[in-house]
């Protein structure tokens, strides 16, 4: 029998942990791309408003937030523009939870499509991220144009410095944390769909544990050191320092975030290699 | 040259529901693989079989299989339901993953069940042309390469660029199936899509599988239709209960699978006394005999009665309802039977040729006094399996309808 054949592929069970095919992924990048195109372009199909809807979301959440926590509660905002400063984090917040819930459902909601075909399982997960992207550009912009009407119309004050330069840094690692933790439970939600109820009210709780709503300066003490735990803070803590000069450049905290993100996304990643080969057979 | 080698597969399925116990499973599986040990459920996994319900919870859905295909062959893949055939084909396409052993395969496999996968309503055909030809592994230049090919062998140009939502159901198949035939794989599957879709899909199907074998490229084929596989596959393999128990040229794999689903049904019932008999107080069967034994659509049919009547009447009414797998009574039939001087009644039922469809029949029986008293019924009593032989046509799906007599056509 002779050994020296080569075949181009061999299917075998359970490959090892950290047998992870990136270069695969890399093959199917087109099928990312078109993936991306595809949910930006069926989503708004037969709705009124299409796109506009982009800037609906963010828009009357935050004037909700402004009358619920501003007027009524009376939360300070640092002296920075309730409006603006409710809407960053809006913008900021609704990117991360946006990653991880949508991907958090990867296998459960293309079961139909993962049953019949394969492709690397991942560039589903990886062109959420980036439709979310493309979504986050657009929100940004909108965050900018209010900005502008604010500080020109309602002497509203805002004082842009060099370290929003990080902001593509900043973006970055709430996708990469978005999709890790996304992954991580889109793994673990094919057997266990509990899972999934858990994790609907996990992300609100969440935002309250994030400075959205109020600036982590408004606390103190254990509170505090607890807040400054989430990997999330740093995020919107730093983004609001380069916008609106509050707080300070939080180089440790965002060293936090990093090695936070990575080591999720890489278990994340670990974890969805494992269940993408057998998923089927649980869904 | 093999293209395809299957070595020692198998495949194990968890019966029933995922539930509070599968995470005591999974820990104790995991108790086991730290401490070095074989997985403690692989043991008790019962075969796949459909008849007798184990007590495992896991069972083989293929256990130990062996094969290969050689570059440029049409292999058939035979089997009935729930054979196998069909996690074979998952394994193979990489939509799961093999529970033991291994697949090696030489290029790339594309498969005719995946026809339309992932084509959204939303879009045009043209964006769908590039999402589906990626999905199915082609990049973008690739189909873009091959994308003029592709609508004018699909035939819908004039509404490339309407969403598919607003195609008649022929064009969304057309426009799905253009783009699974330019996937120019090394290997094909083609997984019963003979059974669906009308005549003209089907030769195009046919021809597909044609070119792709000409062209020194491997072709699988799973089929239930006997006369598709006889016609286009060079070799097959037949599979029974995940396991492959046959291999051998197209033609002797479909006479082995006859033989065994012969041997699977119940052609015959005969007792040799009257107190082994089933049966009550008035009727005791002696034999129900379908001669021949897997008759083909072109024969004629006869079902052979016998019982020991015990009851008052030397007349019998004996009525037979004849049942298909979808538990629908097609026709029923009947007829007076006398008793002879040993008390015993026979008679025989001819079903003509060219009536019954191909399929399994069962038959109910209903013994009545000439006063049509019941005296005895009895349920699924025999079955036997009605085979297409061969067509002259080029369609090869099962023709629709319980029964399939010959008209008379004029002009």
């Amino acid at each position: 029998m002779s050994k020296d054949e080569n075949w181009s592929e061999i299917i075998r069970p359970k490959r090892h942990w950290l047998d992870i095919n990136l270069k695969e992924l890399w093959r199917y990048r087109d099928l990312i791309l078109l993936f991306v195109r595809r949910d930006f372009v069926s989503v708004y199909k037969q709705t009124v408003l299409g796109p506009l809807w982009l800037f609906i979301q963010p828009l009357f959440t935050t004037i909700t937030f402004y009358f619920v926590f501003s007027r009524i509660a009376k939360i300070p905002t640092d002296n920075v523009d309730p409006i603006l400063f409710y809407l960053s984090g809006i913008t900021l917040w609704n990117y991360f939870s946006d990653c991880f819930s949508k991907t958090s459902n990867t296998f459960v909601a293309n079961a139909g499509i993962f049953g019949k075909v394969y492709f690397p399982r991942l560039a589903t997960p990886i062109s959420i991220v980036i439709s979310n992207l493309i979504k986050l550009g657009i929100q940004v912009l909108l965050f900018v144009g209010i900005a502008l009407y604010r500080v020109y119309f309602h002497g509203a004050q805002i004082n842009i410095n060099e370290t929003i330069l990080l902001l593509p840094v900043l973006i970055l690692l709430m996708a990469i944390m978005g999709l890790g933790l996304g992954i991580i439970f889109s793994a673990l939600t094919t057997k266990y769909r509990d899972l999934s109820f858990l994790l609907t009210f996990g992300i609100q709780l969440l935002m309250y544990a994030t400075p959205i709503i109020y600036p982590l300066s408004f606390t103190s003490g254990k509170l505090h050191q607890i807040l400054s735990y989430n990997p999330i803070t740093p995020i919107i803590e730093n983004f609001r320092y380069a916008f609106f000069g509050i707080g300070y450049l939080d180089i440790s905290g965002l060293i936090y975030t990093t090695i936070f993100s990575l080591v999720v996304l890489i278990l994340g990643v670990i974890i969805f290699n494992r269940v993408e080969k057998n998923f089927m057979d649980t869904v | 040259m093999p293209a395809i080698k299957v070595e020692n597969l198998f495949k194990q399925y968890q019966l029933g529901q995922v539930s509070t116990g599968t995470v005591a499973h999974d820990f104790n599986r995991w108790l086991h693989k730290i401490r070095g040990k074989e997985d403690p459920y692989e043991k008790i996994t019962g075969e796949n079989s459909r008849e007798e319900k184990g007590n495992s919870k896991y069972v083989w859905a293929i256990e130990d299989i062996n094969f290969e295909a050689r570059k440029g062959e049409v292999l058939g893949i035979i089997g009935r339901n729930g054979a196998g055939k069909s996690t074979l084909l998952k394994i193979l396409s990489k939509v799961t993953s093999p529970t033991k052993g291994e697949i090696k395969i030489k290029g790339r496999i594309a498969s005719l069940l995946e026809v339309g996968t992932g084509f959204h309503p939303e879009l045009t055909g043209r964006e769908n042309i590039f999402l589906n030809g990626a999905i199915l592994g082609m990049t973008k230049s690739e189909i873009r390469s091959k994308f003029d090919e592709i609508v004018a062998f699909s035939g819908v140009e004039k509404y490339i660029d309407t969403p598919v939502k607003r195609y008649s159901s022929g064009m969304y198949v057309r426009l799905a199936f253009a783009v699974a035939a330019h996937l120019e794989p090394e290997i094909l599957i083609v997984d019963e899509v003979l059974a669906v879709g009308d005549a003209e899909f089907q030769k195009k199907c046919l021809g597909k599988m044609k070119d792709v074998s000409s062209q020194g490229r491997t072709v699988l084929f799973v089929s239930h239709n006997m006369a598709a596989v006889k016609s286009l596959c060079n070799r097959g393999i037949l599979m029974e209960r995940g396991k492959v128990v046959f291999t051998g040229s197209a033609e002797e794999t479909v006479e082995h699978y006859m033989r065994i689903n012969a041997q699977n049904l119940k052609q015959k019932v005969t007792f040799e006394t009257k107190e082994l008999a089933v049966g009550n107080e008035n009727i005791k069967l002696k034999s129900v005999v379908v001669v021949p034994e897997s008759p083909f659509i072109t024969e004629d049919i006869s079902i052979k009665i016998s019982f020991w009547n015990l009851s008052e009447s030397k007349i019998v009414k004996v009525a037979i309802d004849f049942i298909d797998l979808n538990e629908d009574v097609v026709f029923g039939s009947g007829f007076d039977f006398q008793t002879d001087e040993n008390g015993i009644s026979s008679g025989t039922c001819i079903i003509p040729k060219d009536l019954l469809n191909d399929g399994v029949y069962s038959i109910n029986m209903y013994f009545n006094s000439p006063e049509l008293r019941p005296l005895w019924n009895v349920d699924n009593i025999i079955n036997f399996e009605v085979e297409d032989k061969e067509r002259n046509s080029a369609y090869f799906g099962k023709i629709n309808g319980a029964v399939r007599p010959k008209l008379i056509w004029t002009v």
